[in-house]
Parts: structure tokens; C-alpha cells; sequence
């Protein structure tokens, strides 16, 4: 009976200590992770990278989102038009500086069904899945083509590259235009075909430190990591070097 | 002629086992103690329910029995509940050519008909009101027309004036009278004015067994069973209507009394509770009250009162009289004494529709029939 | 009229709260639309594109969710035992599922790989990327709706009227015809509103198995989704119709219901 009890009270104890453990205590607000919005294509890369209290979406989602006065320390875009639309929205504090680049690559199914032979004519008549042009790798999708002297008819235009990638893992699409971090990430599961030039004009990746960040010291170590010893892990998840 | 309707079926699951047939056009009333299974009677005739074992024949044909079944739509029942289910998003005559379109007849047939069945219940006018509009006693006449509109081969009727107040029933009660004349119907009711009206032949059951079945007359005069007794609860005389407006009995006493309609001349009753009977050695001299000599034929202690049986002009009646009364007036068995009955409380009614279409000829009872 | 028990004080503190955290949201979004612009804005080809192909899809599934829906909802109105629990549980099921989820469960059964699709796809029928995906998805959505709602009407009602009609000559499928479904018609109305509606909401299942292209699978939701990356001003002006649809709609389902209960 006594021991019982004193299993139950060490039990007791020990909940009461582990909730202790995870209640945030006021004091500690410098030791709070920096906030960090981020294009949706870093979603794995980034939290490999550094601890922070992130929020993943589209560029422009994001900028809207600070716009409406989101609270955050770091914006991360994943193409120079959002960033630059935050900076005329007088949304960044100083100059926000280029970290990664990023390309398109053509991808099929890992058993590629359609026979497709590469970003050229073997495209026409299968299911080819593309951003919408309304997104930054739907322009690029856009200007790829035409560099190539080619027209797509695609079978859908996503609105995120990461429906376009499912939808080729799943093998609903027969090829799909994505990041070469995105094909990176899928691994086996796709085939990837380089898409001629698109190394040359890449995508660029921007930081900037958010105006009124309420953590301004951790922004700037966010940044520095990002920038220094993280980029040894964006060029394993496929990402290009900043130019 | 084959038998418009008969039933031999045994219900297992409700302990009911049930023998009884119609003639053409006879309405047979259903009476019994709740659960006795008078709506398993009608459900099995309707077609909502199935036997286990026996047949329903309707017209002659098989409608149910182990072989066949005919669903309630193939069958050509006229169904008449307490409540009128008038359907409520149909107008008034389309509710009424429900039926007859249901069976196939062309619209514009089944509106002529519909529209003579509406002035047949006496509401030629009605047909565009919506049902809601209408009081409960019009909607239940609806109901009737609704439910004849199609020529049934049998008509169910389960309590119909139940749900209706009492003023409205009487003028009900005498037009179903009217519209049921050639039908084959089945009657269910708790109420013995609706038998003394509508049925030519009582069917009592009890316990999901046929009890006791007998005319009409012949119930209310000598119930014969404990449960009729009680059901019937009023006296009948059997006369003639005489030109006065009274019902004169075969041996020359006049009973005068008040009618829910005008009456034909011709076979007659007149129907009274026994309560509304006094006895007096002598004639009391007080109009306007029925003076009716009587013969004792046997007195019974009910507690409260005293049920004393007498013959009136040969027919059984009784009179409730207090114990103190009783031991003034010292009767015995085959006294000769006079009973009084105020005209205010006897009703004359028609009489049995079997006795004016056979003027008193006999017709054959079915089923077992209790005598004293 | 009887009057009812009343409330307490209090409640109406929580009900302001209520009726601002709903109402104020969708008052914001009214105040951000660019009324002055917005004809130019919905007369533009995308926003027609994605209108037309909305209204179209939403009106088809609507007609098959009827189709299916009422034969459903009585069925399961008139039974009981397990089954019946079983299929009623089925049929709500997509009611609270996450419409990727739902999306998901689509892709794996009538995707190209998944298992019925397989075999629909060596018979030459691909139904990813088309407008029939569409349709598929907003039935898939839409249909619990039409069931719940007319199956709850169908059981409250009864069959004694039902019974009335068998017994004056009906056959099952004239009185379904000629009295069940006309005395359901509040709810049946109602029901179809809200499917119709629901399909006019249908984003995640669509989004997950049909695609987007503009005309073809991209529906009202779908644009405003993706206009949200380049034109928030026409995302906001096709919100406002959405807004404006969903509005009537519901009212139009609430009025029917009224209708039923004063009938």
C-alpha cells in the first residue's frame, strides 16, 4: 500500500515538473525564436537549417499577409518581384540581400509512362502539368518555353509547384515543370530532365529583416545562418548558389 | 354471387385468429375491448399486414394467403380512418380524384367523378379549397367521397367520427348511411349509436377471437356476451313509424321520442337508456312521457343500482333502478308493472337496413352466436 | 402564440461576440473589394471563364445529387437495423471530411493509378483533368446535404399519408411521386440549396483531383485562389460573388424552410 503511494506521488511529481518544463515563462522572451515567413518552397530546407517559429506559403500570400500586419522578424521570397514588393510596401528594414537560386527541371513519373524525352516536342498530346502563370515558376514555365521555342498546352496550371509535383508523383500527370529542389525532394519518385537554359536564368531567393521585427537580434542571426553555414544544406536540397 | 369479403386467419405474433365473412353489402360492425384485434381485422383486409397461416379473399379472389399476396395499392379498398389525411399540397377535388387517376381513369373522367362524389357528401363547391381550410367534420366528409370515388369492392371503416366532435358526428353518421347503401363495408367503432346506424350485423371479438356475432336488433335486445352487454348499454324497441311521429310496438303501446332526421314511415326503433326508465304498479298519469306495459323477467344486483329485465310488447329492455325504489315497489319474477320513459330521452332511429330490404325476413347468421 | 422561457441576460454578450467574429470578417472583405471596378473587373474573360464554368458544373451535380440523393434519403428514411446505421454513417462522412482529404480519396480511387481509375484508364476513360472531375468532386461534397436533410424530413413526417395513398391505388413509385415528395418540398428545396452551394464551394477535392485550367476545371474558387498570387483586386470582386451566391442561396433554404413549417 505505501509503495503505491509512493509511485503515485513520484508519478505526480513528475507531471507536475514536466508541465513546469514547458510552460514559456515571461523572462525568457529573449530566447524566443525568431519569426520567419518563408516562400513554401523552403519548408523543408529551412527548419533543417536553423530553430525558428516559421510560416510557409506563397510569396505573394506572404506579402499580403505583412501587409495586414503580420507579425514576423524575416521575410523569405522566393523571386524578386515579392521582395521587391514588400520593399515598396516599406515592409523591409534595409536591403534584403539574394541567398539561393533556384531553376526549373522537368519531371515525370519514376517509370515515365508517356515516353517523354526531354523539354521538347515529345511534350505535345501528354498530360503536362505547369504552375499558372499568375505564380513566379508559372513565368518561368512560360519563359522557359519560349526559349525553347516551344508551346504547352498543359492539362491544368496549378496555383502552388508543389501541386504540380504531386500530381506527377501520384501519376495523374505524365510531366510536370518544378524547382530542381522540388525534383530533389521527390528523389525516386520522379524522372527529371534538365529544361535547357533555365540554369542561366534562374530564380532568386531574398532575406530581409521585416520593419518593426520585435526580435530584430535573433532576425539578424536568422539571417547570418542563412546566408553563412546553411548554405552547404540549400545546396543539398538542390538549391543554386546566390549569384 | 361469391363472397365480396372473407377472412380465416391467424396472426401469430399478435395471438390473433380470426374467422368472419360479409355479404354483399352488408355492413358488419367490429367491436371488442382494446387489442382484441380489430385493427389487425382491418390492416389484414387493407393489406398492411400479412397472415401467418388462412386466406382474405376479396370479390372471390385470393388476396392473401400463402401463396399470394396483393399489395394495399392492387386491392380496391375504400379506407376510412379517424383522421381524414387529406393530402394537404392537393386541392380538395384532386384529393377526391386521387383514386381514380391512381387506377388509371383520364383526368378529366376522374375530375367529372371526383366532382359528384364532392356533391354526393354535400360539398359541390369545395373543390378548389385547399385542406387546410377546411373544419373537421368537411374534411372527413372529403375523406368518404375520397375514399368511394374509385368503386371499392369493400370499405374499411377504423373509428371514422372518433376524431370529430359531437355535434358534427350525427349529420356524418347519416350521410355515410346513405353513401355505404350496396357497399360491403367493415366497421370499427367504440361507439354502439354508430352500430345502432350504420352495421346490419355485429362481430365481437375478443382476445383476437371472434366472440359473439349477431343482428343488430338482436344485440342491443339480448347481447350475448358479458362484452355486448356493456358495449350496447341502451334499450331498443322494434315498431312502425306512425303518421304521429311515434314508433307504435307490435302489440299497440306508442313510443314517442326525438329524431337526429326526418323519418320514413315504415320499420322503425326507438332507443333509450336504461337509467331513462322508471317503474310504477300503476299507470302516474304525467305526459308527455311513454307509458309501456312491461313483465318482470328477472332482477340483477349491480351494487349501486338494480338492472331489472323486462318484456315490452315481447322485447327485452332494462330499466336501472335505485335498491331503496326497488324494495318500495317489491317485484318478483312475471309482475305485470308499467314503465315510464320521458319522450326527451328516447331517439327513433330508421330500422336495420336487413329489415326494410327483407321486411323482417330472416337472413342467415355466421358464426358462432351465443343464445341466453 | 405562447411565449417562450425567455434567456438569460447574459447570453446576449456571447451572441454579439458570435455574430461579430462571423459577420465582421465578411463585412471586411465587402469594404476591400473595389466596388467601382467591379463590372469591369467580372466582365473580364478569366473571371466570365470561371463563372460560367462554376455555375454550369454546380447546376450538373446538383441535378445528379437530386438524382441519387432522393432514392438514398428515402431508402434510408424507411430502414432500420445496422445497415442502415452503417450506410447513414457513410453518407455523412464526406460532410466532415477535410475537402483534401476528400480530394485524396478521389485521386485514389478514379486516378489514373488508383483503383477503379486503372481500370477506367485501360478502357480509354481518363477522368483526371477534365470537367468531369469537377462534377465528380461537388457530388462527392455536395450529396450528404441533399440526404441528411430530406432523410431527417422523410423520417419526422411519416407514412400515414403514404399509407392513405397506397390504399387509394398508388403505386410505391406514384405516391413517391405524387405525395411523398411534393409534402417533402421545404426540405427537399432547402436540401438542394445547400448542395448546390456547397458545390459552389468546392475548392480542396477539386483542387487535389481535377487541376486547374482556366474553363475547363477551374472553377469560381479555384481562380480566386490563384488570383490571390497575382489580382487581388479581381480575387476580391469573384469573392464578393461567391459571397453574394452563398448569400442568397442559404436564404433561399431558410425561406423554404419557413414555407415548410408553416404549410
Amino acid at each position: 500500500m505505501k509503495r503505491l503511494a509512493l509511485v503515485a506521488a513520484t508519478l505526480l511529481l513528475a507531471a507536475c515538473g514536466q508541465q513546469g518544463a514547458t510552460t514559456p515563462s515571461p523572462t525568457t522572451a529573449q530566447q524566443e525564436p525568431a519569426i520567419v515567413f518563408a516562400a513554401a518552397s523552403l519548408n523543408t530546407v529551412f527548419p533543417a537549417i536553423a530553430d525558428a517559429t516559421y510560416s510557409f506559403d506563397g510569396s505573394s500570400g506572404l506579402v499580403d499577409q505583412l501587409k495586414g500586419g503580420a507579425l514576423a522578424d524575416v521575410f523569405a521570397s522566393a523571386d524578386k518581384k515579392n521582395m521587391d514588393k514588400a520593399v515598396d510596401a516599406d515592409l523591409i528594414d534595409g536591403d534584403p540581400v539574394m541567398f539561393a537560386t533556384n531553376y526549373l527541371v522537368l519531371v515525370t513519373p519514376a517509370d515515365n509512362p508517356a515516353g517523354i524525352t526531354g523539354f521538347d516536342a515529345s511534350l505535345d498530346g501528354t498530360k503536362l502539368v505547369v504552375c499558372a502563370a499568375d505564380v513566379p515558376c508559372g513565368a518561368a514555365t512560360l519563359k522557359a518555353a519560349e526559349a525553347n521555342g516551344l508551346t504547352l498546352t498543359p492539362v491544368s496550371e496549378e496555383a502552388k509547384v508543389t501541386d504540380v509535383l504531386g500530381k506527377v508523383t501520384a501519376g495523374e500527370a505524365d510531366a510536370g515543370l518544378v524547382y530542381a529542389t522540388d525534383a530533389a525532394g521527390a528523389g525516386d519518385k520522379v524522372t527529371v530532365f534538365d529544361v535547357p537554359g533555365a540554369k542561366d536564368d534562374p530564380n532568386t531567393y531574398w532575406i530581409g529583416i521585416v520593419k518593426g521585427a520585435p526580435n530584430k537580434a535573433r532576425a539578424d542571426a536568422f539571417i547570418a545562418t542563412v546566408t553563412g553555414e546553411g548554405q552547404a544544406k540549400l545546396a543539398a536540397a538542390g538549391f543554386g548558389p546566390p549569384r | 354471387m361469391p363472397e365480396p369479403l372473407t377472412l380465416d386467419v391467424t396472426v401469430a405474433a399478435r395471438g390473433v385468429r380470426i374467422a368472419l365473412d360479409a355479404a354483399p353489402g352488408e355492413i358488419v360492425a367490429l367491436v371488442g375491448p382494446n387489442g382484441a384485434g380489430k385493427s389487425t381485422a382491418i390492416q389484414l383486409v387493407a393489406g398492411a399486414l400479412r397472415p401467418d397461416e388462412g386466406s382474405v379473399t376479396i370479390g372471390g379472389a385470393g388476396v392473401a394467403d400463402a401463396r399470394v399476396f396483393v399489395p394495399a395499392n392492387r386491392r380496391r379498398i375504400g379506407y376510412l380512418e379517424q383522421r381524414a389525411l387529406l393530402f394537404p399540397h392537393l386541392s380538395v377535388l384532386d384529393n377526391v380524384a386521387y383514386g381514380p387517376r391512381a387506377r388509371g381513369v383520364p383526368r378529366a373522367e376522374a375530375l367529372a367523378r371526383a366532382a359528384s362524389e364532392l356533391d354526393a357528401v354535400g360539398l359541390a363547391g369545395f373543390g378548389s379549397r385547399r385542406p387546410h381550410s377546411l373544419s373537421g367534420g368537411q374534411a372527413q366528409r372529403v375523406a368518404i367521397a375520397r375514399a368511394l370515388a374509385f368503386d371499392p369492392d369493400v370499405v374499411l371503416l377504423d373509428e371514422p367520427f372518433a376524431a370529430l366532435d359531437a355535434a358534427t358526428t350525427p349529420g356524418l353518421r347519416r350521410l355515410l348511411r346513405d353513401r355505404l347503401q350496396g357497399l360491403t363495408t367493415l366497421l370499427v367503432t367504440h361507439d354502439p349509436l354508430d352500430v345502432l346506424v350504420l352495421a346490419d350485423r355485429v362481430v365481437a371479438l375478443e382476445a383476437g377471437q371472434v366472440a359473439a356475432t349477431g343482428r343488430v336488433d338482436e344485440v342491443f335486445q339480448r347481447p350475448p356476451s358479458a362484452f355486448l352487454a356493456d358495449f350496447v348499454g341502451l334499450n331498443l324497441l322494434r315498431g312502425t313509424l306512425d303518421p304521429g311521429g311515434a314508433v307504435r310496438l307490435e302489440d299497440g303501446p306508442l313510443v314517442a321520442g326525438m329524431s337526429e332526421s326526418p323519418l320514413a314511415l315504415g320499420p322503425a326503433r326507438a332507443v333509450f337508456p336504461p337509467d331513462a326508465v322508471s317503474l310504477f304498479r300503476t299507470p302516474p298519469h304525467g305526459s308527455p312521457r311513454n307509458e309501456l306495459p312491461a313483465i318482470v323477467a328477472a332482477v340483477e344486483d349491480r351494487g349501486l343500482v338494480q338492472r331489472v329485465s323486462l318484456l315490452v310488447a315481447g322485447q327485452r329492455i332494462h330499466a336501472d333502478v335505485t335498491s331503496a325504489a326497488l324494495s318500495e315497489l317489491v317485484l318478483a319474477e312475471g309482475d305485470v308493472v308499467v314503465a315510464v320513459v320521458k319522450a326527451t330521452q328516447v331517439t327513433l332511429y330508421p330500422a336495420a337496413a336487413d329489415d326494410r330490404r327483407a321486411a323482417g325476413e330472416d337472413r342467415p347468421v355466421v358464426g358462432p352466436f351465443k343464445t341466453e | 402564440m405562447t411565449t417562450g422561457l425567455g434567456y438569460p441576460k447574459w447570453a446576449l454578450a456571447p451572441m454579439a461576440l458570435a455574430l461579430a467574429l462571423l459577420a465582421l470578417p465578411l463585412l471586411g472583405l465587402l469594404l476591400r473589394a473595389d466596388w467601382a471596378r467591379l463590372p469591369a473587373l467580372l466582365m473580364s474573360e478569366r473571371a466570365l471563364a470561371a463563372l460560367r464554368l462554376s455555375l454550369g458544373t454546380c447546376l450538373i451535380a446538383t441535378v445528379i445529387v437530386l438524382i441519387l440523393g432522393i432514392p438514398t434519403a428515402l431508402v434510408l428514411a424507411r430502414s432500420r437495423g445496422r445497415w442502415a446505421t452503417a450506410a447513414r454513417t457513410l453518407v455523412t462522412v464526406p460532410m466532415v471530411l477535410p475537402p483534401v482529404v476528400a480530394g485524396l480519396a478521389l485521386l485514389t480511387t478514379l486516378g489514373r493509378r488508383g483503383l477503379l481509375g486503372r481500370h477506367l484508364s485501360a478502357l480509354g476513360v481518363e477522368i483526371g483533368f477534365t470537367t468531369t472531375a469537377v462534377i465528380i468532386a461537388q457530388v462527392f461534397v455536395a450529396l450528404p446535404f441533399l440526404v441528411v436533410s430530406l432523410e431527417g424530413a422523410l423520417r419526422s413526417s411519416g407514412q400515414d399519408y403514404e399509407r392513405a395513398a397506397s390504399y387509394l391505388g398508388a403505386s410505391p413509385t406514384r405516391t413517391l411521386l405524387t405525395v411523398t415528395l411534393p409534402m417533402a418540398a421545404p426540405a427537399l428545396a432547402s436540401g438542394t440549396a445547400l448542395s448546390f452551394a456547397r458545390a459552389l464551394g468546392e475548392f480542396g477535392a477539386t483542387l487535389t483531383f481535377a487541376g486547374s485550367l482556366q474553363g475547363v476545371t477551374r472553377t469560381l474558387p479555384l481562380e480566386i485562389y490563384l488570383l490571390r498570387e497575382s489580382d487581388s483586386d479581381l480575387a476580391l470582386a469573384l469573392a464578393v460573388v461567391l459571397l453574394a451566391v452563398a448569400g442568397l442561396v442559404v436564404w433561399l433554404a431558410t425561406h423554404f424552410r419557413a414555407w415548410g413549417s408553416h404549410a
